[in-house]
């Protein structure tokens, strides 16, 4: 099988990796950890392993070409098989970076028309695509095997007038600029924030369900748990509680626990679970790796280390990686219902809202209760209604009858 | 905290370093050795990043010229432009495995700068940083450049920092390419020279304080 070759992530701020050097040509036969390229970032120069043994079939980045990290630079191929090039997806699933090698990415298996072209085509001609919203696909190109040139697209743009070329939705109309207003560039975070979140949106078709659930068993367990994990180095908050519920409902829904890829549904075996965290200067989701695997005590430490250290700065690349699931709490706010917009490639995300007292009606009488609205943003394309809601209701009868055996 | 190795070598030719560098990358690699902090200086000589195109035209000195100072030039494995290297410069080659919890190049490269801050600071120079340019800067004046070379998440290569420097010698080059900032050295900035193992002392301090124990 065909290996996509990705520009590493050298840090945890570093987008994009400068082409130095390829040490193998195609054609080239490469093995596993052999050094394949070099890049440069900052005043560092770092050398690449190959991350599969075979041939290397296609160079997608040239030297002195700056590309941003995940991208794929190169392919390499089965040695046995023919030297073809080999499309990839779009949006390669991030991978663990264990290592700085590129991390190897399965390719699907049979491409669309469109995305052949769409891939065939150079990062500068799919930069200049998405700088002036042009559809490659819609492209003929002149290249081998159907690839869109510089020159293709650069007369695609000439020919078509300039309102057809533009992106399909009407771009904002530009912000007055007022005598005291001050201009303030956005942040690298800020632009991938943005970038993803309208991506997500052109991408899944989003519809939010939402469930009111009662916390009193589970803040009950909590008080009389909590001075034991504090004894214990631990906080005890209600997030984990609702961690396991959510790895229930994964388990007996899993097309919840999914990815899209072309007209294939991936299921994760693993159970990767992303926590947002709010930041002053942005957000972050670090995920917890197989949080099926973990206790409530273990839950507890791995997510408070991981929300300490994504404050401080301290994440490690793969720690923001290979989440299968998100969830977020903007309830700690005050909001009352989270309607969040998913986190790409997954398909579905928990939304918190604020745990509070309620008057609620039980057994015909009226009660205070801890409430909460939970709501689950799905991707429409896999998950119609009733599944969402069979979710929900495994969630549900988890956090309302959450068994004591499991603390 | 991991032990560190740190090795004081006195004057090494460039080549040398270099040689003994990959030897440890290496090791370090296999697992022979633990982290090595090597320090040291060079004889004279003018050292060309892998940027090698405009590095060799940042080099203003003919060739003849650098043999009469002699004044050699190398081809390196680290990143950055040209530099030079000398006698009363302190260098400093840290072969650390990154891996798993140091694996960002970019702190890596902060740390490497907030180590000859936090020496300059010792000896009374306040030294800072200039956004997007690599190195320590004392005012606009360069005291402290970086170059780093990273392998399956070993380093090699590292700093250069100027202690008592004949800062002439940088008429030879522009140095890292920049050519609108000057260089300066600890000596210079005091009006004294310093003890250059008493800056090797305070740079292994600030050393293993912020990359062994980050």
């Amino acid at each position: 099988m065909a290996t996509s070759v990705l520009m590493p992530q050298m840090g945890e701020s570093i987008t994009e990796g400068t082409i130095v050097r390829w040490v193998k040509k195609v054609g080239d036969r490469v093995d596993r950890d052999e050094p394949l390229f070099e890049i440069s970032t900052d005043k560092v120069d770092a050398e690449i392993p190959s991350p599969a043994a075979g041939v290397l079939t296609e160079i997608r980045a040239k030297e002195g070409e700056t590309v941003e990290v995940n991208h794929v630079v190169a392919v390499i191929g089965d040695a046995k098989a023919a030297a073809a090039p080999v499309p990839s997806p779009a949006a390669p699933a991030p991978a663990e970076a264990k290592e700085p090698a590129a991390a190897p990415v399965p390719e699907p298996q049979a491409p669309s028309a469109d995305d052949l072209r769409r891939q065939k085509s150079s990062p500068v001609v799919r930069r200049i695509a998405a700088e002036h919203g042009v559809d490659i696909a819609q492209i003929e190109g002149s290249g081998a095997g159907g690839r869109v040139t510089k020159q293709d697209i650069l007369g695609f743009m000439e020919t078509k007038p300039s309102a057809e070329a533009a992106p399909p939705a009407p771009a904002a109309p530009p912000a007055a600029r007022l005598a005291r207003d001050e201009v303030v560039p956005m942040t690298v975070m800020r632009r991938r924030i943005a970038e993803h979140m309208i991506a997500s949106r052109r991408t899944s078709a989003h519809v939010h369900s939402v469930f009111e659930i009662d916390f009193s068993r589970v803040s009950k367990l909590r008080d009389a748990k909590k001075a034991e994990y504090e004894r214990a180095g631990a906080k005890l908050t209600y997030l984990p509680f609702i961690v396991k519920a959510v790895v229930a409902g994964l388990r007996a829904v899993p097309v919840v626990n999914t990815s899209v890829d072309g007209n294939n549904v991936i299921y994760h075996k693993d159970i990767n679970i992303g926590i947002a965290v709010a930041l002053d200067w942005g957000l972050i989701v670090p995920v917890v790796k197989q949080a099926d695997e973990l206790s409530l005590l273990g839950l507890s430490r791995v997510m408070q280390d991981l929300a300490d250290r994504a404050r401080s700065k301290h994440l490690k690349p793969e720690e923001v990686q290979g989440g299968t699931f998100t969830i977020t709490n903007p309830g700690v706010f005050g909001a009352l219902l989270g309607m969040a917009i998913i986190s790409q490639p997954q398909v579905a995300i928990l939304g918190i809202g604020a745990i509070e007292k309620r008057v609620v009606v039980v057994d015909d009488a009226i009660a205070i209760r801890p409430m909460a609205y939970l709501t689950l943003g799905y991707d429409h394309r896999l998950i119609d209604g009733s599944v969402a809601d069979q979710f929900m209701s495994v969630v549900k009868k988890q956090i309302e009858t959450f068994d004591p055996a499991a603390l | 905290m991991k032990p560190l190795d740190v090795r004081r070598l006195g004057r090494v030719p460039y080549q040398d370093a270099l040689a003994l560098q990959r030897v440890l990358v290496e090791d370090r690699r296999a697992g022979r050795v633990g982290d090595v902090l090597l320090l040291l200086e060079h004889p004279h000589v003018i050292t060309l990043g892998t940027r090698t195109d405009s590095a060799r035209s940042n080099v203003l000195a003919t060739p003849a010229r650098l043999a009469e100072l002699g004044v050699d030039l190398c081809d390196t494995g680290r990143g950055g432009d040209v530099t030079y290297h000398g006698p009363g410069q302190l260098v400093a080659y840290p072969i650390l495995d990154l891996k798993p919890d140091r694996a960002d190049v970019y702190n890596y490269v902060r740390n490497l700068e907030q180590v000859m801050i936090a020496a300059s600071r010792t000896f009374g120079v306040e030294a800072g940083r200039i956004e997007g340019l690599t190195g320590a800067w004392v005012g606009g004046s360069k005291i402290g450049a970086i170059g780093v070379r990273i392998s399956r998440w070993i380093s090699s290569h590292g700093f250069a920092y100027n202690v008592n420097t004949d800062l002439d010698y940088f008429n030879l080059i522009v140095p890292c390419g920049i050519t609108d900032h000057g260089v300066t050295s600890l000596a210079r900035e005091l009006g004294h020279t310093v003890d250059l193992a008493a800056v090797e002392d305070a740079a292994v301090d600030a050393f293993r304080q912020l990359i062994q124990s980050s």
